[in-house]
């Protein structure tokens, strides 16, 4: 079973019904107990930094998910449920992240335009369990602040909007992607599905 | 480099599709949802649904169009028409939808896009706007209630202040080209999307492939939207793309 976090943020209906259409079982929930027992977890995630902090502390989930992610059972942030998993981000005021993976998440500086918003190609930095024997495609990306991992070896995959922008990061077994594998088609699909099969004991971590 | 999108429209009036749709294997040509599945398959970046419903139970029926549609397809969709509060934009949002279209709400009231971009973000804002060009004034006035009534608003100054406003996108309608099956409103299109700093969808007109490169090329747009063209199988979403990426469009 896989828990999708429910923290009050973020459309976790549209999470829930592709991990179903991959053939599992997904749970929409807020109960730690159930959370800790999944054989895997997604942090969903839209709207503002500092709100989805602010609900994570007063649900007791921060502490429920960093406890999740130091069992090394698969986690996974999607969007802003990635950018949560770094150390800090500057997004209407300086706020703290869960810190599982050290960085800092700034907003998109330049004279462009802002949102990142539509389908853009990921570019793979190093091997990972997440897109083993998948080739590179365009996934759906729509954020307007962008990850700064610290270590280059958390950053997994990176797109290019006039800079390399951080797509996917992990680090054993805590993964985040900045775009919507389910909202990125039958390529979004299939990385989602390499989570799952993590979770069910399919993947070899050795790679 | 991030594509350019191609976005079908679907109009939706109590629950189902109106205006005709001419696909061939369809069970059932007035269902939204098994007509986004297959716009999905085709390649479809995004979708737009029109919620033209008078009612308060055709609106109700949406979110349950919504819900389903989730379920069902695997790129992101819109759902526009009718909504005039932050609780309407709650209820599709929860419902699955991935973003919210406000019009005439949004001039009647400016404070619904502050206020629904503050609570669920920019990006799922998207504010339409329907122009026309005012000859008078030398540039583009800001319609509502489907382009019936002027409201004597420019359509840039309008852009900007939607945007200011936290607006994440703007889908942009030309009243002029709406129909006519002869392009794009480039210059509109160029003008609007070289003031914001917001993506631009350019909508209206869309009568052949070449007018999508035209409107990205040339009006700097960031999506092209069109409904009959699609619809009516005179051009498919998969052929768009060929002609665009013949002309060194990057697309999905």
């Amino acid at each position: 079973m896989i828990a999708i976090i429910d923290y009050g943020m973020g459309n976790l209906h549209s999470v829930s019904k592709a991990v179903e259409r991959l053939g599992c079982e997904a749970l929409v929930t807020s109960d730690p107990e159930r959370i800790l027992a999944a054989d895997g977890a997604i942090l969903p995630g839209v709207g503002a930094f500092g709100d989805a902090m602010a609900n994570l502390h007063a649900t007791g989930l921060a502490d429920t998910t960093k406890e999740y992610a130091a069992s090394g059972k698969p986690l996974l942030g999607i969007c802003l449920g990635m950018q949560l998993l770094f150390t800090e981000s500057e997004e209407h005021g300086e706020h703290q992240g869960l810190d599982l993976l050290p960085g800092r998440v700034v907003r998109f500086q330049g004279n462009y335009k802002v949102p990142h918003m539509g389908w853009n190609d990921l570019i793979f930095k190093q091997e990972s369990p997440l897109f083993k024997g998948v080739k590179p495609g365009h996934v759906y990306f729509v954020h307007s602040y962008h990850a700064l991992p610290e270590r280059e070896s958390d950053l997994l995959a990176v797109t290019d909007y006039h800079q390399p922008v951080t797509a996917i990061v992990g680090r054993g077994s805590v993964f985040g992607m900045q775009f919507h594998p389910e909202k990125s088609g039958e390529f979004g699909m299939t990385l989602l599905r390499k989570f799952t099969d993590m979770t069910v004991g399919k993947t070899n971590w050795t790679f | 480099m991030l594509a350019k999108r191609i976005i079908p429209c679907l109009d939706v009036k109590d629950g189902r599709v109106v205006k005709g749709v001419n696909f061939v294997n369809l069970r059932d040509a007035g269902d939204p949802v098994e007509l986004a599945a297959i716009y999905d398959r085709e390649g479809a970046d995004e979708l737009v649904f029109l919620d033209i419903s008078a009612s308060v139970e055709g609106r109700a029926t949406m979110v349950d169009v919504v819900r389903r549609t989730a379920g069902e397809i695997t790129i992101p969709f819109t759902v526009g028409g009718g909504i005039s509060a932050v609780e309407d934009m709650k209820r599709l949002l929860r419902a699955g939808a991935d973003k919210i279209g406000i019009n005439t709400a949004a001039i009647r009231n400016p404070d619904l896009i502050t206020d629904g971009s503050r609570t669920f973000g920019a990006q799922c804002i998207v504010v339409a706007i329907d122009a026309k060009f005012n000859a008078e004034w030398g540039e583009w006035e800001v319609y509502t209630h489907g382009g019936r009534n002027a409201t004597g608003i420019r359509a840039l100054a309008w852009a900007k202040e939607a945007e200011r406003r936290g607006a994440g996108e703007l889908l942009l309608t030309s009243m002029d080209a709406d129909g006519t099956k002869d392009g794009f409103d480039v210059a509109l299109t160029r003008a609007v999307s070289s003031s914001v700093g917001i993506p631009v969808i350019a909508s209206g007109g869309a009568g052949n492939a070449d007018h999508f490169a035209d409107v990205f090329a040339e009006g700097q747009a960031d999506a092209a939207l069109a409904a009959s063209i699609f619809h009516y199988k005179e051009v498919s979403v998969q052929e768009v793309k060929d002609k665009l990426r013949g002309k060194g469009v990057n697309v999905r």
